[in-house]
């Protein structure tokens, strides 16, 4: 416990300090790391309530921009983006019934039903509430369990490091909507086109035909933007709806004390749930949040309300989301090894600053580590009041049309992309990506598959090699290590569990209701 | 043999296209053994199960047990209007400088909108060229060239 407070005491000195700051001309002492949080919220909060830009394009547009900050601002940044999109997605969620965010479908099912019924603002607290409350376990947990995992993954050798990759991998498209020998080729692919550029042992360059641009590798941030960014603005260009939005029904922001009471069950089990999915690879906000609903229909006293608008229905999936994209950090800060797209993207982001993630990232770099995590229940309270008492604000955005905004997202990414390495060859790259993202789309293969492959295959090859060549080409010997078999056969039970036809079929009735 | 699912088909094709890809050039890299592998040991493997993955991709797609589903009609004018713009801009951004060629991919990318106006277009241009030089060149201090070189700035 005192070890903890400790701990946590680094992460406030970190996030609190101050320091000089000039800024057109004009020098202050401030603290500069909680200005970058709050940035970071706000345009979490903006991308969320924006339907159609998700964080994963988010994070790749401004991940260059972090280049400027120091590593513990952009990071600070590049997180409040993340879970800042789960609060700004119920907004929309609830005021347009159109999810902002992928993690906020369910949402739409209970709170839009409740904006009908003259209560959008009830439900907009709820979710508030539900979110802040779970942000907070979340982080909590957080900096509990780094310490412990952190120990355990310290003593990993390349056997097991490899076998952690590969649960990482398959368990993200297990618990992946739609095809799994689909996601698991995109995993492949994936992890072939990590590889193109100069082979770090032997040095050879692969797959680069002397193009001196390749020969450091694809970015991922191109890979990102074009598949994530290109791809779906083209998308949703495609697709012509209207909106209805429920603005003036705003009115009487406060639960009641039968709200409150009905809320705080299902905000609990909601927040429990999304903590242990989060921390699974490829659990995440929006898998949790499914999962949170589904749980509540079964168990909540007031399940026939379901679907018309129960309190338990937003409250519940509000909290997962939040939960859920919290201990999502877990894997990357102790393990190194990224549970889904945005987390690919962190990886990114701290080899960028020259950090390698891994358990050692918490002792070399401890103000940093900390720092990070402590920033994040500070931008839980940021979010809490931005949504809240500032929802005016965000209700009057909803307004802005696609045709305004869609450019504004190829421009961020051109000019994202481009100072990466002031190189006019990433934005054709990326171009690229985004006419196979494209591609991709129409197939009905997943991005962040791919995404997620791309970023781990260098990493795995190396893993690969080295323990081949600690046991002397013995392919055995990620059988015969405890770890590595136990981790190996975790991966096999939940590749058999998820064929098995039974769980197959509900598998699938489940993503249908997405 | 009938093709139901032609999204899975097409799916299947182009994972078997990739693997084969991979793994052939792959393969003329030195491959090495298990203990001592060589730059190609690991891509020619990959490329391997990418390819085996294609086949069962694609022979699933004829299984009389797979849904129909027919793939969506490629949108090739919208897809122009907005991957253009950007290889356009990657093209001038050195010559031109950084507030053209904005100017330039905003204005294209806004006819792939079905409600496209001109003069939205070009007030959304201005915006966002205003905003961007805020951020990326006086806030961020990243190095872009604003007007064409020739004009000496």
């Amino acid at each position: 416990m005192d070890q903890l407070f400790s701990h946590l005491s680094i992460g406030f000195g970190a996030v609190l300090g101050l320091e000089p700051v000039s800024l057109f001309g004009l020098t202050a002492n401030l603290p500069m790391n909680l200005v970058y949080c709050f940035i970071g919220v706000v345009i979490g909060t903006l991308i969320g309530v924006l339907p159609g830009l998700g964080p994963v394009a988010t994070i790749a547009m401004l991940l260059p921009a972090t280049y400027a900050l120091p590593p513990l601002g952009g990071l600070i940044m590049l997180a409040g983006i993340y879970y800042g999109a789960q609060y700004g997605g119920s907004t929309t969620a609830i005021l347009v019934n159109l999810p902002g965010e992928t993690s906020s479908v369910v949402t739409c099912l209970d709170g839009y039903q409740m904006a009908r019924r003259g209560r959008a603002g009830v439900a907009l607290s709820t979710a508030g509430i539900g979110s802040f409350f779970a942000g907070c376990v979340g982080t909590l947990l957080l900096a509990a369990f780094a310490v412990p995992l952190a120990a355990v993954a310290l003593e990993f050798g390349p056997a097991e490091y490899f076998s952690l990759m590969v649960l990482g991998l398959v368990g993200a498209v297990v618990l992946a909507s739609g095809s799994l020998l689909k996601a698991i080729a995109m995993i492949c692919l994936g992890l072939l086109g990590g590889l193109v550029g100069t082979d770090i042992t032997s040095g050879v360059s692969r797959f680069a035909y002397d193009i001196p641009q390749l020969s450091d590798g694809i970015g991922f941030v191109s890979v990102a933007m074009g598949v994530f960014g290109f791809a779906e603005v083209i998308r949703n260009l495609e697709q012509k709806g209207e909106r209805e939005v429920f603005t003036s029904k705003v009115t009487s922001m406060f639960p009641t004390k039968d709200d409150f009471r009905r809320m705080a069950a299902p905000i609990l089990r909601g927040t429990l749930l999304g903590s242990v999915l989060g921390i699974l690879p490829g659990g995440g906000a929006a898998l949790s949040a499914f999962g949170a609903y589904s749980l509540e229909k079964k168990v909540s006293p007031n399940r026939a309300e379901f679907g018309k608008g129960a309190i338990e229905g937003v409250a519940a999936p509000e909290a997962a989301n939040n939960a859920a994209s919290q201990t999502s950090f877990i894997p990357l800060l102790t393990l190194g090894i990224p549970p889904n797209a945005v987390m690919a993207l962190m990886v990114g982001a701290m080899m960028i600053h020259n950090i390698q993630p891994g358990p050692q990232v918490m002792t070399s770099n401890p103000t940093l580590f900390w720092g990070l995590i402590v920033s994040m229940w500070v931008g839980n309270l940021m979010l809490v009041i931005l949504n809240l008492p500032l929802i005016g604000i965000w209700i009057k955005l909803l307004k802005v049309p696609y045709r305004l905004l869609y450019p504004a997202i190829l421009v961020f990414c051109c000019i994202g992309v481009y100072s990466v390495n002031n190189s006019t060859f990433d934005v054709f790259m990326t171009a690229g990506f985004g006419v196979l993202g494209y591609v991709f789309l129409k197939l009905g293969c997943e991005g962040a598959p791919l995404l997620l492959g791309f970023v781990l295959g260098p990493m795995m090859e190396e893993n690969f090699r080295r323990t081949l060549l600690l046991s002397q080409g013995e392919f055995s010997v990620f059988f015969t290590r405890p770890i590595s078999l136990g981790l190996l056969c975790v991966t096999m039970l939940l590749v058999v569990v998820v064929a098995l036809p039974n769980i197959k079929s509900k598998r699938e009735e489940a993503f249908q209701e997405e | 043999m009938k093709i139901i699912n032609q999204r899975d088909f097409w799916a299947g094709a182009l994972f078997l296209a990739f693997g084969a890809y991979f793994a052939g050039e792959g393969s003329q890299y030195t491959f090495g053994t298990a203990e001592r592998m060589g730059p190609g040991y690991f891509p020619t493997l990959l490329g391997g199960v990418l390819i085996v993955l294609g086949i069962l991709v694609t022979a699933s797609s004829m299984s009389r047990k797979a849904t129909s589903e027919k793939v969506e009609q490629f949108q090739f004018a919208t897809l122009f209007f907005i991957l253009g713009p950007v290889v356009l801009f990657g093209l001038l951004l050195e010559p031109l400088g950084l507030v053209l060629s904005l100017l330039l991919l905003v204005v294209i990318a806004s006819f792939a909108s079905h409600e496209f106006t001109l003069s939205g277009a070009l007030i959304n241009a201005a915006f966002l060229i205003a905003l961007c030089v805020a951020i990326f060149v006086y806030a961020l201090d990243l190095r872009f060239q604003l007007w064409p070189a020739m004009f000496g700035f």
